[in-house]
């Protein structure tokens, strides 16, 4: 590898309302390998954004400047739609948080596999089935004829979480974003996916970026850790270092955590200071 | 406290309970006792049962089989009377379901008072606002206008308003955010030792359930797998197979 996969210099998303402008992510920078790399922050830290911002999902009357977003020496920022949707899921994949809103619920599991594979692979009906199949394999689904011709209703959360990871990495991309993919899962279940994302995206040399709120669980699960408050990021650390995090937003978060065998009434709560605005 | 005996020190006692959805047997015979002023949590996974048990006390769900028996009344499997709900209020884990989008929060709470019958309803409604940490500011908006954390404060205020004995607790930071999480505990946990409430909360986080109650039962499959107090959690001085799973999810990821 010559560069790095990802580059993102001073990226800021800019809403326009009524009342002037929401910033919604000011001043991001960081680079991204084939590692795998955690964003954290509350709701509103503009983690989403900028998930969303390198996928090309920000909405249209958003604005996005940066002095530099590249993804393997494309400059994302001049890309045409074109060349943005070649990207979309065939070198870019992203995992969405609830299966049960971001799979089409009027389409067969299988069809929607297939539809992604079709939309950038010339491929025969009979070997795109083949590829779904054994996709639906690698994420442990047992019986992939079945599911494959359920409807997203007819499967369990944890089950919807696994087909939109296969219908992810189903055309290889080279790049994972993962924002909150197993927040609206149960407990015993989000085990079960996050080790099955962890063995594929270790497989297959991909870059992730994991978006989540939850530090304890991004810190075990990546090599390296963003934390983001209001738009910004506030420290950068390596998840084992996690314990020296010397910044008190990242210590709030680590500390606000009810945890079995502590006893802390009341529990600590984070504080907000205006000067972290700055 | 033995099985069966109802003492005054019982706040609720469910006895072999079963709720079932056309075939599906969603609680079997489950028995379950909270003493007054105790915390009470049940874990378990979606599906397990744990929601239910709460919503066939509450009266939105029926019940097939067993006794309910809330304060020293018992309670059929449907209807609920007005002194039911003076005593045992509920709160919901989905802040954006739970409120009525074209009500204000003055309305909101306003409406259990007015069905209760309380006077006093304008001071009422500023000290209930006050207690869950929003001042008088927050009372004329709309629950759109609010983030999650707030809207479950008003939730909470609004169940906290008819000054019941008994909380029921479904889920109640599961749709929160970490920070916010702990701040609504905190809230939860004040409010109990202010008014000695009993407390029945359901969550699928074990470190919730320690933090927050004295005894739990942990549910599988419509049944309650094992009662255990909290501190055998730490001790690991439990049983089931069952609790083991859910304690080692709750330690988060481990690569390997």
């Amino acid at each position: 590898m010559s560069g790095p996969l990802l580059t993102v210099d001073d990226l800021r998303v800019t809403f326009p309302t009524r009342t002037g402008e929401v910033q919604a992510v000011r001043g991001v920078s960081f680079t991204l390998g084939r590692e795998r790399l955690g964003i954290v922050g509350e709701s509103g830290s503009g983690k989403s954004q900028t998930g969303r911002a390198i996928m090309g999902l920000t909405p249209g009357h958003a604005k996005i400047t940066a002095s530099k977003l590249e993804f393997d020496g494309i400059d994302l920022l001049r890309v045409t739609p074109k060349q943005r949707r070649n990207l979309r899921g065939k070198r870019i994949g992203m995992i969405l948080q609830d299966p049960k809103y971001s799979l089409n619920p009027v389409m067969t599991i299988g069809k929607q596999i297939i539809e992604t594979l079709l939309a950038h692979e010339k491929l025969s009906r009979s070997q795109a089935r083949n590829r779904a199949l054994e996709m639906l394999e690698a994420v442990q689904i047992r019986d992939p004829e079945r599911v494959f011709g359920l409807y997203p209703n007819e499967v369990s959360g944890g089950m919807g979480q696994r087909v939109m990871i296969a219908m992810m990495l189903i055309c290889g991309p080279e790049m994972l974003i993962a924002d909150e993919p197993t927040s609206a899962l149960d407990v015993t279940v989000q085990l079960d996916v996050l080790s099955i994302l962890d063995k594929l995206v270790a497989e297959r040399g991909m870059g992730l970026v994991f978006i989540s709120h939850d530090l304890r669980l991004v810190s075990s699960f990546c090599d390296r850790v963003i934390v983001m408050y209001a738009g910004r990021i506030v420290e950068e650390l390596p998840s084992a270092d996690l314990a020296q995090a010397k910044h008190p937003y990242t210590q709030g978060l680590l500390n606000c955590l009810p945890t079995i065998g502590t006893d802390r009434h009341p529990l600590p709560v984070l504080e907000r200071k205006a000067e972290w605005l700055a | 406290m033995k099985m069966g005996k109802m003492t005054d020190r019982t706040a609720l006692s469910v006895r072999d309970m079963v709720v079932t959805f056309d075939e599906y047997v969603a609680l079997d015979k489950v028995s379950v006792d909270v003493a007054t002023g105790e915390s009470f949590g049940i874990v378990g996974e979606s599906g397990s049962g744990k929601s239910t048990l709460l919503r066939a006390v509450a009266g939105l769900n029926r019940f097939e089989e067993g006794t309910l028996t809330v304060d020293g009344r018992n309670y059929k499997s449907h209807g609920r009377t007005k002194e039911f709900y003076r005593t045992v209020q509920m709160v919901f884990q989905d802040p954006y379901g739970s409120l009525h989008p074209r009500q204000t929060v003055d309305r909101l709470l306003l409406e259990p008072l007015v069905i209760h019958g309380f006077d006093n309803i304008d001071a009422r409604i500023a000290r209930a606002l006050d207690e869950v940490g929003l001042g008088a500011g927050f009372r004329f908006r709309y629950s759109h206008q609010l983030s999650g954390g707030q809207r479950q404060r008003i939730a909470i205020a609004r169940a906290l308003i008819l000054e019941p004995k008994i909380l029921l607790l479904d889920e109640p930071t599961s749709a929160l955010d970490a920070s916010i999480q702990a701040e609504i505990l905190n809230l939860l946990e004040q409010a109990r030792k202010d008014r000695n409430l009993t407390f029945v909360m359901v969550s699928h986080d074990l470190g919730v359930i320690s933090h927050m109650c004295e005894r739990v039962a942990v549910m599988k499959n419509g049944q309650i797998v094992e009662t255990v107090p909290v501190e055998a959690l730490e001790k690991r001085a439990f049983s089931a197979d069952y609790t083991r799973q859910l304690l080692v999810a709750s330690e988060g990821f481990r690569r390997g």
